[in-house]
This record gives C-alpha cells, structure tokens and sequence, in this order.
C-alpha cells in the first residue's frame, strides 16, 4: 500500500502556500470560456480543509451581495493557478461552519498574531 | 498476447488538464515472464506466465523445477495461462505493462472481497419489505415458491448464502495511463478485489453489451 503513497505524495503541487480554517484566500481559478482562458478569483474566508494527499479539498465561503456563496476545490486541481493567503485567521475550529448561521457582521474572524 | 497478471494497489485520481478528476485503480503489473507455452500437442494452445517471487524455502520442489524450465531463479507467486497465443511467442519472452495502450478497453478479473453469509437484500438486491405499519418481512425474500404443486422449491431460487470471494470479472473498462518504468496501470473506475489482491488484466476487443 506504501507504494500507492509515496506515489499520491511525490506527484502533489508544491506551489500551494501553508492556509488553515479562518485565514482568508484568494484562489486563482481558470475559467474557460470557449476557447479563451481567463483567471476569475475567488476570495473568502477557508471554513474547512478535509482529505489528504492527493484528494485534499478546502472550502471557500464568502457574502456576495448578501447571498452566502461556498466554493469547494480540490486543493490539487489544476484548474487553480495560484492560491493567495490574504489575512491569517484567529479561530478554534478546524470547521467553522458555525460562520453559515451567523450575520456578515458577526461572522468577522480575529487576526490571528504570531506570538 | 492479450493479457498481463497484476496486484491491486488501490484507487486515487488523476487530473486532467481541464480538472476534470478521474477515479483510478492502480495496478502493479508484470514484468510477467512466459514460463511455458503449450501447443497442440499439449491439448490447449496457450503460454503461460508468472507473476512475482515466491522464496525458495517456501515454494514447493515441483514449483521450483517448473520455474527452472521456464529459465527463472525463483517460483512465480502466481501463474496464469493466456491465449490465444501470438505468433512466436516462446518461453523466456517477458510481458510487461508496454503491452497496453493509454485509451484501451480492457476487462479485469480478480477475486472479489468475501461479505460471509448474507440475506437476499445484499445478495441479490431483492427489495425487502416496510418497515413499519406492522410489517414484519423487514428483510425476508418472502414467499420461495408454490405450495402442494410442485411440492418443491425450484432449483436456482435465489435465497441467503455465501456471497463474495469469486472470480469476478469486470468488463469494458478502460486503461487512463500508463506507467512502463514502475509497471503501473491506470484503469479507469473499480476493479475487484482487495488492495493487495491479484488481478488480471485482459485486452477487450470491443465494448461489449454488459457494458
């Protein structure tokens, strides 16, 4: 089974910067559109990151004018040209779902200072 | 040669350059060595080959002197005959993943996952019954057969039994990549067995109508 491993693990991007629940990103997606490729970003604040290896997947939530909007990515996908961590985020949970109940307002997230 | 012996290593996925995700097994097959071709003289025409390394203290005298006949140091852990046989081909040959092209069909058999004794909803999907409003054929098949006419229950009624542990195999899958330096193939969807479990990988010609 190592095999299987050590190949998932060798073959993974390694230009994707250290992010965690809480911090704020901007994911680079591709988008096609016919036959033209552009970059639309996405920036929100990472609720979870679940899955390991090669099948890791994080969850993008933000408020577009007043509508919750979550995006769920593979983490190695190529559709992601680059991933931006905007702000670091001070939370105590590895899922905040608990973000979905509450308003825009109350929803701020703490910056998080390395101590 | 149509065919190659392999282990089951596991599933993941392969991305495409769209992102589409694909769900692969990966199985380690060959090089798979030609131990003996048999001929008409034999009554089969077929060649076979084998698979792995067994120890020589573990491998039986007779394991090992075939082995020897077929030019190898070890004892295949696994042999497996294949035809129909292409022209040419002799002992010594070594089959290995090259054999497959990305893109083609392939059937693949192997020794599904034992499940013990299990009812007819497992089995064979039968629909079971509600489970409320005093139902009591939660998971019963419920009536086998007739009564006085025939006095018996007709052979091949489906009904609580082993289930798993057979050769199973899966058919019009189809080979996403492959890996000839570390002998990895990259099919497409689910092949049976355990991880571990041997599996053969055989060339379909066409898509067939069971898939």
């Amino acid at each position: 089974m190592n095999k299987l491993e050590t190949m998932d693990r060798t073959g993974l991007r390694t230009d994707i910067p250290d992010f965690k629940p809480g911090d704020t990103i901007r994911v680079m997606v591709k988008v096609k559109e016919g036959d033209k490729e552009r970059i639309q970003a996405f920036e929100g604040t990472c609720v979870a990151r679940r899955g390991g290896g090669i099948g890791e997947m994080f969850t993008v939530r933000k408020v577009s004018s007043g509508v919750g909007v979550e995006r769920i990515f593979p983490l190695q996908s190529p559709i992601i040209s680059a991933i931006e961590v905007v702000r670091r985020g001070r939370v105590r949970r590895a899922k905040l779902y608990y973000l979905r109940r509450l308003s825009k307002k109350a929803s701020r997230i703490k910056e998080h200072v390395e101590s | 040669m149509n065919g190659i012996i392999g282990r089951k290593l596991g599933m993941t996925r392969l991305f495409g350059a769209d992102g589409r995700s694909t769900p692969v097994t990966v199985i380690e097959a060959g090089p798979c060595p030609v131990v003996r071709v048999r001929t008409r003289e034999d009554g089969v025409i077929s060649v076979q080959l084998g698979f792995g390394a067994r120890k020589t203290k573990h491998a039986s005298k007779a394991m090992i002197g075939h082995a020897k006949g077929g030019g190898l140091e070890a004892a295949p852990r696994v042999l497996r005959e294949f035809s129909p046989v292409a022209e040419g081909t002799k002992v010594g040959d070594v089959v290995t993943v090259a054999l497959f092209q990305p893109g083609e069909l392939v059937k693949v058999a192997g020794t599904t996952k034992g499940k013990g004794f299990q009812g007819v909803v497992h089995r064979y999907h039968f629909h079971g019954g509600p489970a409320t409003h005093g139902n009591t054929r939660h998971r019963k098949p419920g009536s086998i057969s007739p009564g006085t006419d025939p006095s018996r229950v007709i052979k091949g009624k489906r009904l609580p039994g082993h289930m798993g542990a057979e050769l199973h195999t899966e058919v019009g899958l189809t080979v996403v990549k492959v890996d000839a330096e570390n002998h990895l193939l990259f099919i497409e969807g689910a092949v049976p067995g355990p991880k571990s479990g041997t599996v053969v990988v055989r060339k379909q010609a066409a898509r067939s109508r069971y898939a």
